[in-house]
């Protein structure tokens, strides 16, 4: 096989703005679905009984669908419906969308590690329901869910690549558009899955020190 | 008019019926403790005078106001009312001093400049004074239970309520703990303890309760339950524990 990298070179700002806009995709989509992730671990819950039928049915739909088709569906048919978003808008939605639903999961997931007793202890104390969640549940819960956390941080840091299907200039769209360029296939994606794969080290590395900082407190073995 | 009213309380998780109408005065200084086998109901009753168990019928008064599970008289109510647990139930994620800290603050008893100083008062009154930067998890269950009897303290509460606060405890710790109760006692505090330290019941308390199958069975001052039991149950109980 002969191998040819030199060719490549030429487009690195490309590269570099593609990665800046994964980057920016993941860091919108990770924030934006976090909070929906707290709010509706909280709401679905506590909150009132159609709340919690629109959350749970929220939750399936988007985990049982491809996530494909949800970008497509934000980004082809909510413009039938008078709301036209470009490309990288329109993929910020759907995948702050499509994080938020498993965000929820597993914070719900991590709010039902904390035991009772916890909660009691608070409540004895003269706390109210929300200082008790705030103060005391919150933080332990996060810990808990911080490794499944961070996981699907980079399953969705991987996900975003589906944005290049509605043509969101983000890392892959950029590799294709080189590739067409080139007609260097491996080379380009070789490249391509070098830079996902610093990437998820980078953020990796990053959540853990941040989990080193804030969960410092010692716990059981 | 006692501490605490209790009124033909009754409570049932289910089908089983734990308290079948309970009726008992606490008075101010007064040590009660509640003794009985396991399942008789003690815990429960322990637990439905700071309303963490809702009663299904009778009353409780604490201070002479009913214990309601509305959040307004309940904060009030638990700030005046303090419960220790077995499991010590400290916060895993904060120091000693903010275990301590927490409820004082937020409920305004406390401003976060005194908040400190509170603690080391709190935590002096149960000897624990240099852990105050320490975590729940790197003290020993004794230590861990008198900083729990410490965070109680700080809110200043007017009645404390033990549920088998040294079960959980190696033999070696229980000594520390008590020992921390038994100044509480001197020092003029109303405590409910539940608890199976007989030497504790008879040395300290005020007045004995012996539960039996979710009643009050028997009460009396320590020296009479111990060595004239009238029912047959509580005979029996004395003779089982020794």
């Amino acid at each position: 096989m002969n191998l040819n990298f030199q060719q490549l070179w030429r487009y690195q700002d490309q590269f570099i703005e593609g990665v800046i806009l994964t980057v920016t995709l993941t860091g919108i989509a990770a924030v934006a679905g976090t909070l929906i992730g707290l709010s509706g671990a909280i709401l679905g819950r506590s909150g009132p009984q159609p709340v919690r039928w629109f959350i749970r049915s929220y939750i399936e739909i988007i985990r049982n669908t491809p996530a494909l088709i949800q970008i497509f569906l934000i980004f082809f048919v909510l413009p039938t419906f008078g709301l036209k978003l470009p490309p990288f808008e329109a993929a910020s939605v759907a995948l702050s969308i499509y994080f938020g639903a498993y965000a929820i999961e597993i914070i719900r997931s991590g709010l039902d590690t904390i035991p009772r007793s916890q909660i009691e202890a608070g409540a004895s104390l003269g706390l109210s329901r929300w200082e008790v969640f705030r103060h005391i549940v919150l933080a332990p819960a996060l810990r808990n869910i911080y490794p499944s956390f961070t996981s699907q941080f980079v399953l969705l840091l991987l996900g975003t690549s589906i944005a290049s299907q509605i043509s969101a200039e983000e890392l892959f769209h950029t590799g294709s558009f080189v590739e067409s360029r080139t007609y260097r296939s491996f080379e380009v994606y070789a490249v391509v899955c070098a830079i996902y794969f610093a990437l998820t080290m980078a953020f990796k590395g990053a959540f853990a020190v941040i989990g080193r900082l804030a969960f410092r407190w010692p716990v059981r073995r | 008019m006692a501490l605490v009213e209790i009124r033909d309380v009754r409570k049932s998780f289910g089908a089983n019926e734990v308290l079948k109408g309970v009726s008992l005065d606490i008075n101010e200084g007064e040590i009660v403790t509640i003794i009985g086998r396991s399942g008789s109901g003690k815990s429960t009753l322990l637990r439905c005078i700071n309303a963490l168990e809702q009663v299904d019928g009778g009353e409780i008064r604490v201070e002479g106001k009913a214990v309601r599970t509305d959040m307004q008289d309940l904060r009030q109510l638990r700030q005046r009312v303090g419960i220790v647990f077995q499991a010590f139930n400290l916060f895993p994620h904060l120091t000693v001093e903010k275990n301590i800290t927490l409820a004082p603050v937020l409920t305004g008893k406390s401003n976060k400049q005194e908040a400190r100083q509170l603690a080391i008062d709190v935590l002096e009154r149960v000897g624990l004074a240099e852990k105050i930067d320490a975590y729940p998890e790197q003290l020993s269950g004794g230590q861990q239970q008198r900083v729990a009897i410490a965070r109680c303290l700080a809110m200043a509460p007017h009645l404390m309520l033990f549920d088998e606060v040294t079960s959980a405890l190696d033999p070696e710790l229980v000594g520390e703990v008590l020992k921390v109760m038994e100044d509480m006692a001197r020092q003029g505090m109303t405590m409910v303890l539940v608890t199976h330290e007989m030497g504790f019941a008879r040395d300290v308390a005020s007045k004995i309760v012996f539960m039996h199958e979710g009643r009050v069975w028997e009460q009396g001052t320590p020296s009479e339950l111990f060595a004239n039991p009238q029912t047959p149950e509580l005979k029996s109980f004395i003779s089982s524990i020794k």
